[in-house]
């Protein structure tokens, strides 16, 4: 694996800046009542460290760089699959009073308008 | 020609993956389609494993004879981390899930940490930018996993009371500079292979050790009801530090997830802390609550105690209830008992709402899943913003284990800290019930005013107790009726 760094560090900063701007406008809409789940589930989506994880110890050649990559994989396996068994478990929780029409969007969106404002 | 098809392989599952990432967290902002957001984000996840183990058809040189243990151990990493922490989060009460997701959050700090020290021992990282970048990620990474285990521990009651020692923001001052200078160092002795003092190896030592301790440091003397603030930032953090070192891997799904987990969690530290009407920097630097902040002789009349069971039947035969929910419930793991209530009363025709404060419970959004869980439906919980200007109109508000969040001082005394917070208006309602364990006061130790008003009684109890005696009470009016 080389680290010759192909994307250079403006292409970086491009991708950051539009990764946290959709970050941003994505979660700025998320209702109030939604904000566990919601944190959970970024929790999880940062698990994704997980493939950096094995991807630094697929390449370790000491022990010493064998035993701190194991961790990154062993800790990142967790972030994943706790981040998604809390999430999932949270969010099959919610449910409306009218179960037979399950789908309410005007409600969904009164909520989204003040989720900015709270 | 065929050493190019696993690139293009991984490539091309990464962006799969990091849309599906998108796409899941956009889902989730309905209660509608959040179930399935997640399993779209999961798709992408495994998807995303999976493919990285095409890695080692480009592992470097030096570690091909090791190929063989390194693939067993990466597998060995997936299955003991993945399925521990799988049972443990399938397994934790709800009540826990703050702790909960501190805990693996703090684990994706540590990978990311992890990740940078690989690298860095390795001497794989070349060049000032890339080991900037590295060294950052790996500084972030660190304090978020001993800050998030610290948050963990109080959360889940290891540590008890917030270690609060004079002169201690010098201290982590000092740490934080000193963590810098050696980073420094770093950089300047692999750039030009010269020594100072030590070789790199042992500097990065150090480095990785006051990271840890800064960490810790930083989060032992933020108290409990602070813990929404911290949770998000240690959120924050660990979503930058997985993005530098994605950066320094050059893998560009990592630099995205990583990259919109940040920015996500500082748009919800932001919220919560406008929610408390104070900065980020005040809830992580002040030392909240430490003087006397009892404004004198502003509290007149006095706590009228009155047994539970009484509360329950005048809720019962009133018009409107309105129910503010606080951490105290989720302590008590009162919230079945409390929808039990609830439906009693909306059997017997009584209007119930549930009223939600921004930084109720100890993440944000804490009362909403307890709520939930306990099977209340959404469209019965309302924000504070919604409900607010409800409750003058309202018979009965019911506070159970909140304090902080309804104390009137917020509005009218400028000398309590809490002074300028939003509050819910309970103390419009014409008849407040307030449960509480015992006289104590609230986290930030402030005297509440609307307990000694006059349309205010106190019901003392555990609120599982209080809310079973209720039920009774209620249950036999019904009974002596039929």
């Amino acid at each position: 694996m080389t680290h010759d760094l192909a994307m250079g560090g403006f292409t970086g900063l491009y991708i950051f800046m539009l990764a946290a701007f959709t970050g941003w406008v994505i979660i700025g809409r998320v209702p109030a009542i939604l904000h566990t789940p919601l944190m959970s589930g970024s929790n999880f989506v940062h698990g994704v460290v997980v493939v950096g994880g094995l991807a630094a110890l697929l390449n370790a050649a000491t022990p010493l760089q064998q035993t701190i990559g194991f961790l990154a994989g062993l800790l990142g396996a967790g972030n994943v699959a706790g981040g998604y068994a809390v999430t999932e478990r949270m969010l099959a929780m919610f449910h409306t009073s009218d179960a037979k029409t399950a789908v309410h969007p005007h409600h969904a969106r009164h909520h989204a308008k003040h989720a900015k404002k709270s | 020609m065929l050493a190019l098809i696993p690139p293009f392989i991984i490539g091309a599952v990464d962006i799969a993956a990091a849309f599906l990432f998108m796409f899941g967290l956009k889902r989730m902002s309905s209660p509608v389609t959040a179930a399935s957001g997640i399993r779209y984000a999961g798709f992408g996840m495994i998807a995303a494993i999976l493919a990285s183990f095409l890695y080692v058809f480009s592992v470097d040189a030096s570690a091909r004879p090791h190929l063989l243990v390194n693939v067993a151990l990466a597998i060995l990493a997936l299955v003991v981390g993945g399925s521990l922490a799988w049972l443990s989060g399938k397994r934790a009460a709800v009540t826990a899930m703050p702790q909960m997701v501190a805990l693996y959050n703090g684990m994706g700090g540590g990978a990311a940490g992890a990740i940078a020290a690989v690298e860095l021992f390795g001497g794989r990282i070349h060049g000032p930018t890339a080991l900037i970048v590295t060294l950052a990620g790996a500084l972030i990474g660190a304090v978020s996993l001993s800050g998030s285990v610290v948050a963990w521990a109080k959360l889940d009651g290891v540590l008890k009371h917030p270690l609060r020692v004079k002169g201690l923001q010098i201290v982590n001052a000092a740490v934080m500079a000193v963590i810098v200078a050696i980073g420094a160092v770093i950089v300047v002795s692999v750039m030009t292979t010269f020594n100072i003092v030590m070789a790199p190896p042992l500097w990065i030592y150090v480095f990785f050790g006051l990271a840890l301790v800064f960490g810790v440091l930083m989060t032992l003397p933020i108290g409990g009801a602070d813990m929404p603030v911290v949770i998000s930032i240690y959120n924050a953090c660990t979503g930058l530090a997985v993005g530098l070192e994605g950066y320094v891997l050059q893998i560009p799904a990592l630099m995205i997830a990583g990259m919109m987990v940040g920015a996500a969690g500082l748009l919800l530290t932001l919220l919560m802390a406008k929610a408390m009407n104070r900065s980020v920097a005040n809830v992580l630097f002040t030392k909240f609550g430490d003087e006397p902040k009892v404004a004198k002789g502003a509290i007149k009349g006095e706590l009228k105690p009155t047994e539970a069971s009484d509360a329950g039947v005048f809720m019962r035969y009133a018009a409107s209830v309105i129910i503010v929910p606080g951490y105290g419930l989720a302590a008590a793991q009162a919230q079945g008992k409390l929808y039990e209530f609830v439906k009693l009363l909306a059997a017997s025709g009584v209007s119930v709402k549930f009223a939600i404060h921004p930084v109720a419970g100890r993440m944000p959004g804490q009362m909403d899943v307890l709520l939930a869980e306990a099977g209340v439906p959404y469209d019965m919980i309302f924000q504070l913003d919604d409900i607010n200007d409800d409750f003058k109109t309202t018979d009965v508000a019911l506070v159970i284990g909140a304090n902080d969040v309804v104390n009137p001082a917020a509005r009218s005394d400028k000398s309590s800290p809490i002074y300028g917070m939003p509050i819910l208006n309970a103390d419009q309602a014409r008849q407040v019930y307030v449960v509480k364990r015992g006289q104590g006061k609230g986290y930030a130790d402030i005297v509440n005013a609307l307990f000694y008003a006059d349309n205010c009684n106190m019901v003392y109890g555990d609120a599982q107790a209080v809310l079973i005696k209720m039920i009774e009470a209620v249950r036999g009016l019904t009974s002596a009726a039929a």
